[in-house]
C-alpha cells in the first residue's frame, strides 16, 4: 500500500475539470485509489462521489493507493496532484 | 400593454418580438419491458450517442463562446462516464423498468444528492446532472435538438434555461432574454453578460402561448418587461435604445486609444479589482494595468488563515493575466468591521479608527511575512508594486521596509527566484497627506485613497445617509490635500497616483492633469469613460 499527503492549491478546489481529469488518471492503472478528506472518503474513479467530497482549496487531502501497479500510480498521481490541483 | 418586472443580469434594450422558448414534456412512465437485455442495449447506445453530441458541442462552443463556457460540456461528457450513476440506471432496467425510467431516476437521485450539499458550486451541479439525464433521455425518446425557428432575430422567452440550452442557442438570432426563473449568477446571466444582451430573470409572469410572436421591448435599465407597447412608450425605448448603442459605440471607439489630451498631456488610465477573474474585465476594459488589487478577498470568508501558497497562486495568476503590465497589489485592509473571526480581533467602537490593516501586520508580524514571502515570490511573474494601507507616519514605513528586506533576504537563502517590485503607500490619512514631503524620501510611489481620506479630513462617515449633504467630494479641504501630496511627490521625484472612486470623477478630470497625477485607477467599466474625458480635454 502507498499513500501521500497533498494540500490543494487550486483556489475553485477540486471542481469538476479537474476531478474529471483525476478520474481519467486514476482509471489508467489497476490498483484501487482512494481520496481521503474532512473525514469522508470515496474512489478516485468515481467522479459524483469524488465531487461530494467537497474538497476545497486548503483542503488536506491523503491519497491511498492499493495493487499491482501502486508504485507507478504513486507516482503518476503525486505529479498530477502537482500540476492540476 | 402588459408590464412585467425581473431583476436584470444586463444592461441594455432589446425591442422585437417574443420567442417563446418551451419544452417538450418529457413522458416518463414506470412501464416494465420484456427484452432487458436489448433495453440495456438500448441505454448504453444512448450514452454513446449522448457523449459524442457532447464532444461535438463542446468543439463548437469552444469556437464561438470561448473555453470557459464550453467547459460545461466536457464537464457533463465525464459525468455521462461515471460508473454509480451508469450503474444506478442500469441496475433500475435490470428490475424491468424501461430504460427512459432507468436514466430519470438515477438523474433525480444524484441530483438531489448534490441539491443537499452545503457548498453552492456543488448544488449548482445537480442542475448539470438534470441536464444529462434529459439529454439521454430525448435521445430514447427519439426527439430532435430544440433549435430557434425564427427567420429574424427574436426575443427569447423561458421558464429557465440549463447550461447546455444557453451555450447552444444561435446567438445570431437572439435580442435579449427573459426567463421566470434563474438568478443573477445564473448561466442565462453569464451568457448574456458574455454576448452583450439585455437580459431580465426571475420575471413575474405567467408563459402562454399567445405571448409567442407578440412585438416586446426588453428594458435591462429599469429591469422591466413590456408586451404590446404603446406607441408612446415604445418611442420612448427606442431612443434610449439608440442612445445605448451610440454610447457603446463611442466607448469602443476608445480602446486601443492613448490617455493623451488634445495638446499631448498624458495619464495613466488603470483599473481597480477585488480578485482574480476581475483582471479579465481589465484588460477587457483595455486598462494599462491594475492601480490597485484589494487582497482581502484572500482573507475573508473563511475559517483559517490564507497560506503562503493560496496567496502566491492567486498573485501569480493576475501578474500573469496582465502580462507585463503593471499591478499594485494593496496588503491585507481588514479590520473589526469585517466578518474574520479567525483573526481574533475585538470589537471596536470605531473600527474605522482602529486596529487594522497595517497596524495589525507590524504587531502580528506572521501574519505580515505570509503575504509579503508570497508576494515577492509572485513577483518574478511580472511586474509587481506593493502598497501598504493606512499609513501615518515615517516609522511605520522605516519598519515596513526591514521586514520586507528581511523577508527578500530569506527568499534568497531557501533558493526561490525573488522578483523586484516597487514599495508605495497609500495615503488615506490627513496625517499622512501633511507630511507627505517626508514620507515621498521612503517609498517609491503614493496612490491616494479618496474614499478614506475624505471620510477623515472631513469627519463624515461616507455610510451614513444623513450626512450624505455635508459629505463634499469636491471639498476645499480635500483637494488641497490632493494637490499637496501630488507636489510633494514630484518634488521627490516620484510617482503619485489616485486609486479612490474621485478618479473616476470625470468633473475633476481636467484639475487631475493641470496638477500633475501620473495614474488614475478606476473600476473597469469607467476606464473607457475617463479615457474619453481626458481626450476631449484641450
Amino acid at each position: 500500500m502507498r499513500d501521500f499527503t497533498y494540500v490543494i492549491k487550486d483556489p475553485v478546489g477540486l471542481h469538476a475539470r479537474p476531478a474529471g481529469l483525476l478520474v481519467k488518471k486514476a482509471g489508467e492503472f489497476t490498483s484501487r485509489i482512494t481520496i481521503e478528506s474532512g473525514g469522508k472518503s470515496a474512489e478516485a474513479k468515481k467522479l459524483i462521489m469524488l465531487m461530494g467530497l467537497g474538497i476545497k482549496q486548503g483542503a488536506e487531502v491523503v491519497c491511498r493507493i492499493e495493487g499491482e501497479d501502486e508504485d507507478v500510480a504513486h507516482d503518476a498521481l503525486v505529479k498530477f496532484f502537482e500540476e492540476n490541483l | 400593454m402588459d408590464r412585467y418586472t425581473g431583476k436584470s443580469v444586463m444592461r441594455g434594450i432589446a425591442i422585437g418580438r417574443v420567442y417563446l422558448y418551451q419544452k417538450v414534456e418529457i413522458q416518463v412512465t414506470d412501464e416494465k419491458v420484456s427484452d432487458v437485455a436489448s433495453e440495456k442495449e438500448r441505454l448504453t447506445a444512448a450514452v454513446e450517442r449522448a457523449k459524442a453530441q457532447l464532444t461535438r458541442l463542446y468543439d463548437e462552443a469552444l469556437q464561438n463562446v470561448g473555453e470557459d463556457h464550453a467547459a460545461i460540456f466536457d464537464v457533463h461528457r465525464m459525468l455521462l462516464e461515471d460508473e454509480d450513476y451508469l450503474e444506478t440506471a442500469a441496475g433500475e432496467i435490470k428490475n424491468g423498468y424501461n430504460a427512459v425510467y432507468a436514466v430519470d431516476q438515477a438523474g433525480t437521485q444524484f441530483a438531489e444528492l448534490f441539491a443537499a450539499m452545503d457548498d453552492e458550486y456543488m448544488r449548482g451541479r445537480a442542475a448539470d446532472i438534470r441536464d444529462i439525464s434529459q439529454r439521454v433521455i430525448r435521445i430514447l425518446l427519439d426527439l430532435p435538438e430544440e433549435e430557434i425557428n425564427s427567420e429574424e432575430p427574436v426575443v427569447l422567452v423561458a421558464e429557465d434555461l440549463t447550461p447546455s440550452e444557453t451555450v447552444k442557442l444561435d446567438k445570431k438570432k437572439i435580442l435579449g432574454f427573459v426567463t421566470v426563473k434563474g438568478s443573477a449568477n445564473s448561466h442565462t446571466a453569464i451568457l448574456a453578460r458574455s454576448m452583450n444582451l439585455p437580459a431580465l430573470v426571475n420575471v413575474n409572469i405567467d408563459l402562454s402561448d399567445a405571448l409567442h410572436g407578440k412585438t416586446c421591448v426588453v428594458d435591462g435599465f429599469e429591469g422591466e418587461f413590456l408586451i404590446e407597447p404603446e406607441e408612446e412608450i415604445l418611442s420612448e425605448k427606442v431612443v434610449r435604445k439608440n442612445q445605448w448603442v451610440a454610447d457603446l459605440e463611442a466607448l469602443e471607439k476608445l480602446k486601443g486609444q492613448d490617455n493623451v489630451t488634445k495638446s499631448g498631456k498624458r495619464i495613466d488610465v488603470f483599473a481597480n479589482i477585488g480578485n482574480v477573474a476581475d483582471a479579465d474585465m481589465a484588460c477587457a476594459a483595455d486598462a494599462g494595468g491594475i492601480g490597485l488589487f484589494r487582497s482581502e478577498f484572500l482573507y475573508l470568508g473563511r475559517t483559517t488563515f490564507p497560506s503562503e501558497e493560496e496567496q502566491y497562486t492567486s498573485y501569480k495568476a493576475v501578474l500573469e493575466k496582465m502580462e507585463g503590465k503593471k499591478v499594485v497589489i494593496r496588503t491585507l485592509d481588514i479590520g473589526a468591521d469585517k466578518k474574520v473571526d479567525y483573526f481574533g480581533l475585538e470589537p471596536e467602537e470605531n473600527p474605522a479608527l482602529g486596529y487594522r490593516a497595517i497596524r495589525i501586520c507590524l504587531d502580528r508580524e506572521e501574519i505580515f511575512i505570509t503575504q509579503l514571502r508570497a508576494l515577492y515570490r509572485a513577483a518574478a511573474h511580472g511586474t509587481l508594486a506593493i502598497m501598504f494601507p493606512m499609513i501615518i507616519s515615517v516609522d511605520e514605513v522605516k519598519r515596513i521596509r526591514q521586514i520586507v528586506e528581511m523577508v527578500k533576504e530569506e527568499l534568497a537563502k531557501e533558493g526561490y527566484p525573488v522578483g523586484e517590485a516597487e514599495i508605495g503607500i497609500m495615503i488615506e490619512t490627513p496625517a499622512a497627506a501633511v507630511i507627505s514631503d517626508k514620507l515621498a524620501k521612503e517609498v517609491d510611489f503614493f496612490s491616494i485613497g479618496t474614499n478614506d481620506l475624505t471620510q477623515y479630513t472631513l469627519a463624515v462617515d461616507r455610510q451614513n445617509q444623513k450626512l450624505e449633504g455635508i459629505c463634499d467630494t469636491h471639498h476645499e479641504a480635500l483637494l488641497r490635500l490632493i494637490e499637496l501630496t501630488v507636489k510633494n511627490a514630484h518634488e521627490a521625484g516620484i510617482w503619485v497616483g489616485i486609486c479612490g472612486e474621485l478618479g473616476a470623477d470625470t468633473e475633476l478630470t481636467e484639475w487631475f492633469l493641470k496638477i500633475g497625477v501620473d495614474e488614475l485607477s478606476v473600476a473597469s467599466s469607467a476606464v473607457l469613460k475617463v479615457r474619453g474625458a481626458v481626450r476631449a480635454l484641450p
